[in-house]
C-alpha cells in the first residue's frame, strides 16, 4: 500500500528491558509529514508509551535529534517521502546513553559547553552609561557562522572521537567556544585556551568532518575545531619562544 | 596557568609534516619509485646526482623532506591506534614508539647528510 | 527481555552501547577517514626508502646501482605504486580540507574555499614540475 509507512522504532524502558529492541508501527504516509509528524502520530493513536522529545517542529530548538536509517537528523526536518517505500528505522542519538525509547542523556555535553564560559568575558564590564557594544558587519561576519548552532548534537552523534574517548569536549562545545573567542566583545581567549589546550580537550579531534557534514545549520563544527587548533598551537608555540610574553 | 601541554606543538609539526608530505612525496615517489625503475624517464647518473646532493641547499631539503614527514606520520599513526584499535590505555608505549621513531629517522638522516663525501 | 527493576525513582539504568572494534566499517564515510589516515604509513615508509636511497648514494656508485636494482624487484614496484595512490589520496585529501582550517579575507569578505584549494593544487604542479626538472637526468 502507498498510503502508509512502516517505522522501526527502537524500545527501551529500563523497568523490563535490558537493551533496546525494535518495534515496528504502520503509519500513514503523507508527502507532507515529516519522521516526527509519523512518531507523533504513534504516540497519539497506536502506542502512547513511546518517549521522544521535540518542541518546535521547525528546526531551530535542536530537541528532536534522532538517528533516522543510521543517520543524524533533526525528525522535523527530514520528509517521509525521503526514505519511501520504507521501512524508517528511528534510534536515539548514537554516543549518548539513553534513558528511554529515543531519550538521551546529554548532561555530559551540557558540563562540556559549560566548561568553555559560553559567555561574553570581560576583563572589566562596560558600564551602562558608556553604551552598548558597537559591533561592525564585518566583526559580526568573522563568528556568525558559529553562532548559529541550536545544540541539537546530531554532530556528537556523528563523531566518533566523542564516542570513543569521554575526554573529548566534542563539536559544538568548541565550535562555541571559538564563536566567542571570534567575538570582537570578548576578551576570554586566553581563559578557554588555558581549558580547551591543556587538557584532551580539542587535541582528541582527526578532523573526521562528519560533525560539519550533518550540522543542520551549517555551522562548520570541524572547521572551527581546526581554526582553534591552529590558534592554540601558535600561541604555544610563541610562549616557547618568549615565555615573558603576557596574554 | 599551570603545566602547559605540549599537544599543540605536536599538531604543529604533524601539519607542517602534512604540508610536506603533500606537495613532495608524490612526485618523489613516482620518479624514483616507478617512473625511474620501471624505464619511463632517465635518472641522473650516479656522478650528477652526487653533485647534485652534496650542495648544502639539497641537504637541507633532503633533511626537512625526510624528517617532517615523519612527524606527520608519528602524530596521526598514534591517533589512529587510539581511535582505529581502541588502545588508548596503552598510551605511553604508543607515545613513545611513534615519536621515538620519528626522532630516529630524524638523526638517521641527519647523520646521513651531515657527512657527506 | 525480563529483567528485574533496576532503576530509582529519579535515576532509570542508562543504556550505553559499546562501540565495537570495527566503528570504522559502519559507515563509508568512516571507512573513508581511516584510509585517509593510514596513508601516512605510506608516506613513512616513502622516507625510509629515502633514508636507504641516500645511504646507497653515500657508499658508493656500486652500492646505488644495487639500489637501482633492488628497486625494479616487482615486488617493490608493486609497493611503490599502491604507495603512490596512498600518497596521492593524501595530497588531495589535505588540500581539500585546507579550506576549512585557512580563513583568509580579502577586504572584508571571505575567500572561497574554492580559491585556497586551487591555489594549492597549482603550487602542488609548479612543485613537482621543478623536482622533476632537477631529478630527472639525460
Amino acid at each position: 500500500m502507498t498510503d502508509t509507512i512502516t517505522l522501526e522504532v527502537a524500545r527501551y524502558q529500563p523497568e523490563t528491558d535490558a537493551e533496546p529492541v525494535f518495534q515496528s508501527y504502520q503509519t500513514p504516509f503523507r508527502k507532507d509529514w515529516v519522521v516526527l509528524d509519523a512518531l507523533n502520530y504513534i504516540k497519539d493513536k497506536l502506542d502512547g508509551s513511546l518517549s521522544f522529545r521535540w518542541s518546535c517542529r521547525m528546526g531551530i530548538c535542536g530537541s528532536c535529534g534522532m538517528m533516522v536509517n543510521g543517520e543524524p537528523k533533526l525528525t522535523c526536518a527530514v520528509f517521509l517521502s525521503d526514505y519511501a517505500p520504507g521501512p524508517v528505522r528511528v534510534e536515539p542519538l548514537r554516543y549518548f546513553p539513553v534513558i528511554r525509547d529515543l531519550v538521551i542523556e546529554w548532561t555530559d555535553f551540557l558540563e562540556k559547553l559549560k566548561s568553555v564560559n559560553p559567555w561574553i568575558v570581560r576583563d572589566q564590564e562596560k558600564p551602562l552609561s558608556e553604551g552598548e557594544h558597537l559591533q561592525t558587519p564585518a566583526q559580526l561576519d568573522a563568528y556568525k557562522q558559529f553562532s548559529m548552532c541550536i545544540n541539537c548534537m546530531l554532530c556528537y552523534a556523528a563523531c566518533p572521537v566523542y564516542g570513543l574517548d569521554s575526554l573529548f569536549t566534542g563539536p559544538a562545545a568548541i565550535a562555541l567556544a571559538q564563536r566567542y573567542n571570534l567575538d570582537s566583545r570578548d576578551q576570554g581567549a586566553a581563559q578557554r585556551m588555558d581549558v580547551l589546550s591543556q587538557h584532551e580537550g580539542i587535541w582528541g579531534c582527526t578532523f573526521v568532518g562528519e560533525c560539519t557534514k550533518v550540522c543542520p545549520k551549517h555551522v562548520d563544527p570541524a572547521g572551527a575545531i581546526q581554526q582553534y587548533k591552529m590558534a592554540a598551537a601558535i600561541d604555544r608555540f610563541q610562549s616557547l619562544l618568549m615565555p615573558w610574553r603576557e596574554r | 596557568m599551570g603545566n602547559r601541554s605540549n599537544e599543540p606543538l605536536l599538531w604543529g609539526l604533524f601539519g607542517a609534516g602534512g604540508v610536506v608530505a603533500a606537495f613532495l612525496v608524490p612526485v618523489h615517489l613516482l620518479l624514483t619509485g616507478l617512473a625511474f625503475p620501471l624505464g619511463w624517464l632517465e635518472p641522473r647518473s650516479y656522478d650528477s646526482l652526487l653533485h647534485l646532493v652534496r650542495h648544502p641547499l639539497a641537504r637541507l631539503y633532503l633533511f626537512v623532506l625526510c624528517s617532517a614527514p615523519l612527524f606527520h606520520w608519528a602524530h596521526r599513526f598514534r591517533f589512529t591506534l587510539y581511535d582505529g584499535l581502541q588502545i588508548k590505555h596503552l598510551n605511553e608505549v604508543i607515545f613513545v614508539f611513534c615519536y621515538g621513531a620519528a626522532v630516529a629517522g630524524t638523526v638517521l638522516a641527519g647523520y646521513l647528510l651531515w657527512s657527506f663525501p | 527481555m525480563r529483567a528485574p527493576p533496576a532503576y530509582t525513582e529519579y535515576h532509570p539504568r542508562w543504556f550505553r552501547r559499546r562501540i565495537s572494534t570495527y566503528w570504522w566499517l559502519g559507515q563509508w564515510s568512516y571507512l573513508l577517514f581511516i584510509l585517509r589516515e593510514l596513508t601516512s604509513v605510506f608516506v613513512a615508509y616513502w622516507v625510509l626508502i629515502t633514508l636507504l636511497q641516500i645511504s646507497a648514494l653515500k657508499a658508493g656508485p656500486q652500492a646505488h646501482a644495487q639500489f637501482q636494482e633492488f628497486l625494479r624487484a616487482p615486488l617493490l614496484v608493486t609497493l611503490n605504486a599502491i604507495s603512490l595512490l596512498f600518497v596521492v589520496f593524501h595530497a588531495v585529501t589535505w588540500f581539500n580540507l585546507l579550506p576549512q582550517v585557512l580563513v583568509l579575507r580579502v577586504g572584508g569578505k571571505r575567500l572561497p574555499g574554492a580559491v585556497i584549494a586551487a591555489a594549492h593544487y597549482f603550487g602542488w604542479g609548479v612543485v613537482s614540475a621543478a623536482v622533476a626538472w632537477l631529478l630527472v637526468g639525460a
